[in-house]
């Protein structure tokens, strides 16, 4: 259509609309690549989490983009299993016994020390578990030992919990004692090449044993994770469709269906324009949120239902009174005495000749409206009422925030989140500002 | 002994910025007003008179491109001013203006009275009471009852309006009043009873004024002088008998056939085509893709040629007569 | 039947009457009156808008319908168009079918037989929609479905009222187009059903006085051509000898004189048509010296008219006793001639 192309031309004299656009159009692609590469049940069950998804991710790590910024720089995850080519893995008879010895050599040049070691032991056995001992060999040539243990089929050593060590390292953690340097205080990292002796002993011929070494980073992917080691990249990810569809489609509903509503309640008059206007005087005073708060804690928190139940609230709304005004205007012109004197029929005029000159007045206010649904959603997600299953950029937040995480210093936990919805919003309205001042004029000169 | 002019207007220009080009609503229009005349400026829908009414009240909108050419109003050159001393000095006080329908001179949500009492307030410095006063003579003079002083405008019919606004411009006692279309939108009886006031009040006062109207027959019942406008220019300057006798401009003639009248038997006629844009105007004269006396020399824009017996036409038909 | 069919079986029923001389159009003894609520629930009397009018329309006749604002032509007009409902009284087409009696169908046949074109040619149009829709809405809305005779019958159309090549204008938008041309569309939408009788209010009035005879000459020439019955409404005394044959002088919501339009100038006799004929001018210089004769006051209020002859406190031939009291009848002046005032009983 003619008035579209001319539109984009006028979008384009507004520099606001054109970053609004551009991010806008960041966004949806970012919406899009999140739902192509995570597919929304891979992406339900990601966030769903637990130990088999995201056992080998560190707890509450920042984004890895933090190091950039900072002279400390914050160590990453270093995982090694045998497979790696810098895991050596020997093994030895000893008798009627195996003796596997397995070297994990790695370079630690982090300026910090990282979360938490945990090595996770695979094994095969009938009877008899093997035995492990383990040492550990800094980079000036100390050597720990650390406790001696029995593994099962699938166990787990952790460093911290390790009593040889604690007796061994004093005045710090036994990760930072792992990793410091001897005598120095307060704690600092030496740094330099490491290694994780383990000997496991195997008493049958058919037994067989296996190790991960994970050592958690404090940094972790481009969000960084959460309390329960969750990529935030996950929910960053999918919080973008979720928030544009919902705004989206919000604020389409609410608009397109106040739009009918003033048409028919303005066209029909009398008491049908009666009894709209007394409906929507009463829904004006009605409270939203604490309405859909009921409804989550009450009925369902399902996203679906909670929009629903969002258009439902927002239907009548103040915009039907603006639409209404125009809308009498719009009734007086000449031509729609014309439609009726060719004999045009009640539904034709208001959907062929009132509704088409509202458009332009329409389109405005849908796109600015988009942000106060985004913003809803996500308001209801802080306050705990989000769709249980959904990562969406609310429950981020919520998370965040019952988990302390401004006192724990985790701001990125919540500042990103917060700045994508922040983005969001802004995108939304400096667009639909624009599009405000390209169509209205036009309104005026009809 | 020649008459001192009131107004003298020397290539005024006006052009505005759309969004299509720039559009060149009055361009270089030369003329000069008598006191105590009454001078009627015709012309069609985008011909620019509204335009350069604005302009001779510098009623400017924001897209101006072009604002250029000298107005002296007795010696004063008013283009040389700034917008203060303008509206100090000129605005309402010296010209004032009755607008098209004059429900757009006057303010709904204010009384009547107050706002016809206004003017006196703002530029005379007279203290309400006195202003209200002077109003309402002026009511009595343009034949509004005096108890309408109370009244809101949308208590009055539109006759009664129009005479309002037209007492809002005269209050001040200025020297020039611009009337825009003011009976375009009324009645025929109506139209007559404020022709018959202007008539009456011209006879009374000394004020001049510029009548702008799209309506011949109308104009006819004002005019000391007629002034043609075409395309943002203006084709001929007469005195009224002359023109409403035999017009000289092509233009003019064919407009004065295209008037249907009551007590003629010819039956009118009307003009193919349409005014040319005023955003690209054609270079040469503007009317000559609709004019029947067309000739080669109509390529190039003509000058105002001074016709003998006091009249000026832009027309090539007219130059031989203008250089003896 | 499709719905085509019966418009066209409804068509061939009136081709059958129009031979029996019936006038196209009866007005009879119609009154259009309006409620007036207050506070929108008590009654505060009526607008008289239309107060007992009658008159006959041939078909091919054109009538000029002459009024000041306020004087009820228009919702004559909206009535004769099937918009308002008589109040008393009644609008008989064809001889046949009684406005007040037709159903919501009949109706809606009805009012594809009238034409209208409206005053202000810009406001006629839907902005957003271009010339070919605009045209192919009343078909459509007739139950026109194919798409072919659809775009035939608007290549005929655009013809007759002269905007061609049609189809340089067919994709135009109203903002495209000169006032001229967009009353021609508006026109040629009030022509492209095949009415019968067309309404036409002030069809020139926003147009540049240039343009304003061609569309005139236009509209008469499609009176000529289709033998149409044309209501032209006007508050210009001057335009009206071109285009009608009879005249109706219209005052607070009666009709008080019906001339032939050669009558008018000379032979005029109702004291309001003498007053407009006077305020009507022709563009002469000597108009400037001389003060037109124009009764004081203001058309009255249609709520409350004044008693008897409603003119009377603006009249300057006001016989007292008599116009104050009684309303007068049509008195006729000459041939199809007729005042209704008393000095002529």
């Amino acid at each position: 259509m003619n008035t579209l192309k001319n539109a984009f031309r006028d979008i384009a004299q507004y520099p606001s609309a054109v970053i609004g656009l551009v991010i806008i159009l960041l966004l949806v692609i970012f919406a899009v690549y999140a739902v192509v590469t995570i597919p929304y049940n891979e992406a339900i069950r990601l966030w769903r989490g637990g130990e088999a998804v995201w056992g080998d991710y560190p707890r509450n790590a920042a984004p890895v983009w933090t190091n950039w910024f900072s002279a400390k720089k914050l160590p990453e995850t270093i995982i090694m299993t045998t497979d790696d080519e810098q895991v050596k893995k020997e093994i030895q008879t000893v008798g009627s016994n195996q003796e596997v010895i397995m070297h994990y050599v790695f370079d630690y040049q982090y300026d910090d020390f990282p979360q938490e070691l945990i090595i996770f032991f695979t094994s095969q056995y009938d009877v008899k578990q093997p035995h492990i001992t383990m040492k550990w060999i800094t980079p000036d040539g100390r050597e720990l030992r650390m406790s001696q243990m029995s593994v099962r089929r699938s166990d787990q050593y952790r460093f911290e919990l390790d009593d040889r060590l604690r007796r061994r390292i004093k005045d710090m953690t036994i990760t930072q004692g792992l990793f410091a340097q001897p005598d120095v205080l307060p704690p600092t990292v030496l740094k330099g090449k490491y290694e994780l002796q383990i000997s496991a002993l195997l008493f049958e011929p058919n037994a067989e044993v296996d190790a991960k070494l994970v050592i958690y980073g404090k940094v972790h992917g481009l969000a960084g994770t959460d309390h329960i080691r969750r990529d935030l990249m996950v929910a960053m990810l999918w919080g973008a469709p979720i928030a544009l569809a919902f705004g989206i489609l919000a604020a389409l509903g609410t608009s397109v269906l106040s739009m009918i509503i003033a048409a028919v309640g303005s066209w029909f008059g009398g008491a049908v324009d009666e009894v709209i206007q007394r409906i929507t005087e009463v829904n004006l005073v009605l409270p939203v949120l604490p309405i859909l708060i009921m409804i989550g804690t009450l009925y369902s928190r399902s996203i679906w239902v909670i929009l629903g139940a969002v258009v439902a609230l927002s239907i009548f709304s103040s915009s039907i009174k603006t639409f209404r005004a125009i809308f009498l205007q719009i009734k007086e012109a000449p031509y729609i005495e014309a439609a009726r004197s060719y004999g045009a029929g009640n539904l034709r005029i208001i959907f062929n000749y009132l509704i088409p000159r509202l458009i332009p007045v329409l389109i405005p206010g849908f796109v600015i409206g988009i942000p106060s649904y985004v913003f809803l959603e996500a308001s209801l997600a802080v306050l705990g009422l989000g769709d249980p299953v959904l990562p969406t950029w609310g429950k981020v937040i919520n998370d965040a925030q019952a988990q302390g995480a401004l006192f724990n210093g985790h701001y990125y936990w919540v500042l990103q989140p917060a700045v994508l919805l922040m983005i969001t919003g802004l995108a939304f309205s400096m667009l639909g500002f624009a599009l405000d001042r390209i169509f209205n004029p036009r309104l005026r000169g009809v | 002994m020649p008459e001192k002019t009131l107004l003298r207007v020397e290539d005024l220009k006006l052009y505005f910025r759309a969004t299509r080009g720039v559009v060149q609503a009055v361009d270089g229009v030369n003329f000069t007003l008598n006191p105590n005349e009454a001078m009627v400026i015709i012309g069609e829908s985008g011909c620019g008179k509204s335009s350069m009414a604005k302009a001779l009240l510098r009623l400017l909108p924001r897209n101006v491109d072009t604002y250029s050419g000298k107005v002296y109003l007795n010696s004063t050159e008013l283009m040389s001013m700034s917008d203060e001393e303008y509206r100090q000095q000129i605005r309402w006080l010296k010209i004032s203006m009755v607008p098209q329908a004059a429900m757009n001179a006057l303010n709904p949500v204010l009384r009547v009275g107050d706002q016809v009492a206004e003017p006196m307030m703002v530029h005379h410095g007279v203290r309400k009471e006195e202003a209200l006063v002077q109003a309402a003579n002026m009511f009595q003079r343009v034949g509004v009852p005096v108890d309408f002083l109370t009244r809101y405008p949308f208590e009055l019919s539109g006759g009664m309006r129009q005479r309002a606004a037209i007492a809002m411009a005269l209050v001040t006692a200025p020297d020039l009043v611009i009337l825009d279309e003011p009976t375009s939108a009324l009645d025929v009886l109506t139209q007559a009873n404020i022709m018959n006031l202007l008539k009456r009040i011209k006879k009374e006062i000394a004020t001049s004024f510029i009548l702008i109207t799209h309506d011949i027959a109308t104009s006819s019942e004002l005019a000391d002088r007629v002034g043609v406008m075409y395309a943002g220019q203006m084709v001929e300057l007469s005195d009224a008998y002359r023109f409403f006798t035999a017009p000289l401009h092509p233009y003019s003639q064919k407009l004065m056939a295209s008037v249907p009248k009551l007590r003629s038997t010819v039956e009118p006629e009307f003009i193919t085509g349409q005014p040319p844009s005023l955003i690209k105007p054609p270079s040469g004269c503007r009317f000559a893709a609709r004019c029947p006396l067309r000739f080669e020399k109509c390529d190039q824009d003509p000058p105002m040629f001074q016709h003998p017996d006091g009249r000026q036409v832009k027309c090539w038909l007219y130059e031989k007569e203008a250089r003896s | 039947m499709t719905a085509q069919d019966a418009v066209v079986q409804q068509e061939t029923l009136s081709g059958a009457d129009a031979l029996n001389n019936a006038p196209l159009l009866s007005i009879q003894n119609l009154r259009v009156w309006f409620e007036l609520r207050r506070f929108g629930f008590g009654h505060a009397g009526y607008v008289k808008a239309v107060d007992d009018v009658s008159f006959d329309l041939q078909q091919g006749e054109a009538v000029a319908v002459v009024g000041e604002s306020g004087c009820g032509k228009s919702s004559l007009m909206k009535t004769i168009l099937g918009l308002n409902r008589p109040t008393q009284g009644d609008v008989v087409f064809q001889g046949k079918y009684r406005i007040s009696q037709m159903d919501a169908k009949t109706l809606r046949w009805y009012r594809r037989q009238v034409g209208y074109v409206q005053q202000d040619p810009y406001g006629a149009l839907p902005p957003f929609m271009n010339v070919q829709r605009i045209l192919e809405e009343p078909m459509i809305v007739a139950g026109i479905s194919d798409r072919k005779e659809r775009l035939e019958r608007i290549h005929k159309v655009l013809t007759e009222v002269k905007m061609t090549p049609v189809e340089e204008f067919l994709p135009k938008f109203p903002h495209m187009i000169s006032g001229g041309q967009q009353q021609r569309v508006v026109i040629a939408r009030a022509m492209i059903l095949e009415p019968k009788l067309l309404v036409a209010d002030e069809p020139v009035s926003m147009l540049d006085a240039s343009v304003r005879v061609e569309i005139l000459k236009l509209l008469r020439g499609l009176q000529e051509s289709h033998n149409l019955g044309v209501i032209y409404i006007t508050h210009d005394l001057s335009t009206v000898r071109y285009f009608s044959e009879r005249i109706f002088v219209m005052y607070a919501g009666q009709i008080v004189e019906k001339s032939p339009v050669d009558d008018l100038l000379h032979e005029a006799k109702h004291p309001y048509t003498h007053a407009l004929l006077a305020a009507t001018s022709d563009p002469d210089a000597r108009n400037a010296e001389t003060f037109k004769e124009v009764p004081p006051g203001e058309p009255p209020s249609l709520v409350k008219p004044p008693t008897g002859c409603r003119f009377h406190p603006r009249c300057p031939h006001i016989i007292r006793g008599e116009c104050d009291v009684n309303v007068p009848p049509e008195f006729e002046v000459g041939p199809d001639h007729t005042a209704a005032c008393w000095l002529y009983k």
